[in-house]
């Protein structure tokens, strides 16, 4: 890190200079400048539904468990089931709190016998390492903040594979599956994981080769893609965006997370989570599809009749399925597919019902 | 359209708003070239109903892109005539002729001198380059 570099300063992937001369629009997120978009949202949106797409995620933050207490450590802190991740597997798990509360939600990855990667939401790095931190000093653990150590790129759509095998001479690990290459003649991670909904990996890269491997997938077609595709391509499978669908004010059941959370490890979190799954929440965490016309946005008010039922919790105009889409938390009662609600769109009651997860299922027989 | 491009024959609002004068009281509006290039791709354009009055410098109308909401300033004041309808099916109608096919609303003025106040296209090219 750039000991210079100001404190309120934002900072800048290694790809930072790619995404200029690409001409991105550039904005600040989670303390990081970031490109939203090159060429238009939609169109990045259909590169990855329909080909393949690639995204400077670089700002996401990587923490490396290791020692013969790296077991017992992660099945304390994260709500999953860390015993049943295989050497080269990987997972999602949420940490929680004390109370139950969402810090963070993020893969795990296990690359040996007692050596774990972690990959953290940038805007909450610093807080899970806080976290970890403080949780790790009775267990035979070294936790690490390897963040500087990786640029990621998330390579993601039908033809991801083909594209990436053929330019990179990789072998990809299969979905859920983390694999040792060499990318540019450096050490590299390749993950079979996303966050779009389609095939494809993310690779975990040195940052001093970022640049020229960036500049070979754009030769081999890939389309670069922002933020503003990475989320209206994660809203339409409906993965949750901590900040948005998860924060410490809302706990994995409310939030349909109790996939990834198993009690019986004893994890931090794990009584208030089994009191919210045996009591039922009561709102919950709902895809809904806006009728007519009309685009949701979060923090919208929710009503049925004119009571407020609910908050949207990430709204957007959904490329794929052309119409107002998003996600809400709502009363509970009010919660299952076909509810019909209205959005209050600054002031315009939006007609629109509770759908099914996901809004959009992308089709995997395409590659 | 890629270039940015600000006709001769219209008046510009600083909010990034364009007028066509019209005979003597009617006029056309829309946003400008500038205006659709900062908001991005067009998907929803949320019109005012015909016969609804608008007010100089207030919002009477919305566009949306996939991620912003922007509001859409009348450079004069009126009473709606017509709405473009075609960009209910079309609103990305708004980025490829923002000046044309990409038109928002036809206008009965009710003080046609408030197009003395509006800048020409030379007065908002300066007003983009500070």
């Amino acid at each position: 890190m750039n000991s210079l570099r100001g404190v309120s300063d934002p900072r800048r992937t290694p790809l930072y200079d790619q995404h200029q001369q690409l001409g991105a629009k550039i904005v600040p997120f989670a303390g990081w400048e970031m490109p939203v978009t090159y060429e238009g949202i939609k169109e990045e949106h259909s590169a990855v539904r329909t080909h393949v797409g690639m995204f400077d995620v670089s700002h996401m933050g990587e923490v490396e468990v290791e020692g013969p207490g790296a077991l017992a450590f992660l099945q304390l802190v994260l709500s999953n089931d860390v015993a049943k991740i295989e050497i080269g597997g990987a997972q999602y798990s949420c940490l929680c709190n004390e109370s139950g509360g969402v810090i963070d939600d993020l893969f795990v990855y296990r690359l040996g016998g007692d050596r774990y990667l972690i990959v953290t939401n940038a805007s909450n790095h610093d807080t899970d390492l806080a976290w970890l931190g403080r949780w790790c000093r009775d267990f035979d653990v070294s936790v690490r903040d390897v963040a500087d150590r990786y640029a990621m790129l998330a390579v993601q759509g039908p033809h991801a594979r083909t594209v990436l095998s053929r330019a990179l001479k990789l072998e990809l690990p299969p979905r859920m599956r983390v694999a040792h290459a060499r990318v540019g003649r450096r050490p590299a991670l390749i993950c079979g994981t996303g966050y779009t909904g389609e095939d494809g990996v993310e690779i975990l890269l040195d940052p001093e080769v970022a640049p020229p491997i960036w500049a070979e997938l754009l030769d081999a077609g890939v389309v670069p893609c922002g933020l503003g595709a990475r989320d209206t391509l994660r809203l339409e499978v409906c993965f949750p965006l901590h900040g948005n669908e998860l924060s410490t004010e809302r706990n994995p059941i409310e939030a349909g997370l109790g996939w990834c959370c198993v009690e019986s490890t004893g994890f931090l979190g794990s009584a208030a989570v089994a009191a919210a799954r045996a009591e039922g929440p009561a709102e919950r965490l709902v895809p809904f599809l806006i009728e007519g016309p009309g685009i949701p946005r979060d923090g919208n008010p929710v009503m049925a009749a004119d009571e407020q039922v609910g908050t949207v919790s990430s709204g957007t105009f959904s490329p794929s399925l052309e119409r107002g889409a998003g996600m809400a938390y709502v009363r509970a009662d009010l919660a299952d597919p076909g509810t019909e609600l209205e959005i209050d769109v600054r002031g315009k009651r939006r007609p629109a019902r509770v759908a099914s997860k996901p809004l959009y299922r992308p089709d995997r027989k395409a590659s | 359209m890629s270039e940015d491009n600000y006709p001769d024959d219209l008046r510009y609002h600083d909010q990034h708003d364009w007028a066509r004068l019209e005979g003597d009281d009617h006029a056309v509006f829309g946003i400008t070239w500038y205006a659709q290039d900062s908001l991005g791709e067009v998907v929803f354009y949320d019109p005012p109903e015909v016969g609804a009055t608008i007010d100089k410098d207030a919002s009477y109308a919305e566009v949306e892109s996939v991620k912003a909401v922007s509001d859409v300033i009348a450079p004069m004041s009126g009473e709606i005539v017509a709405v473009n309808d075609a960009l209910e099916d079309a609103p990305e109608k708004i980025n490829g002729d923002p000046y044309g096919e990409g038109w928002l609303v036809k206008v009965r003025l009710t003080a046609p001198r408030e197009a003395e106040g509006l800048l020409d296209a030379g007065e908002y090219r300066k007003l983009l380059e500070n």
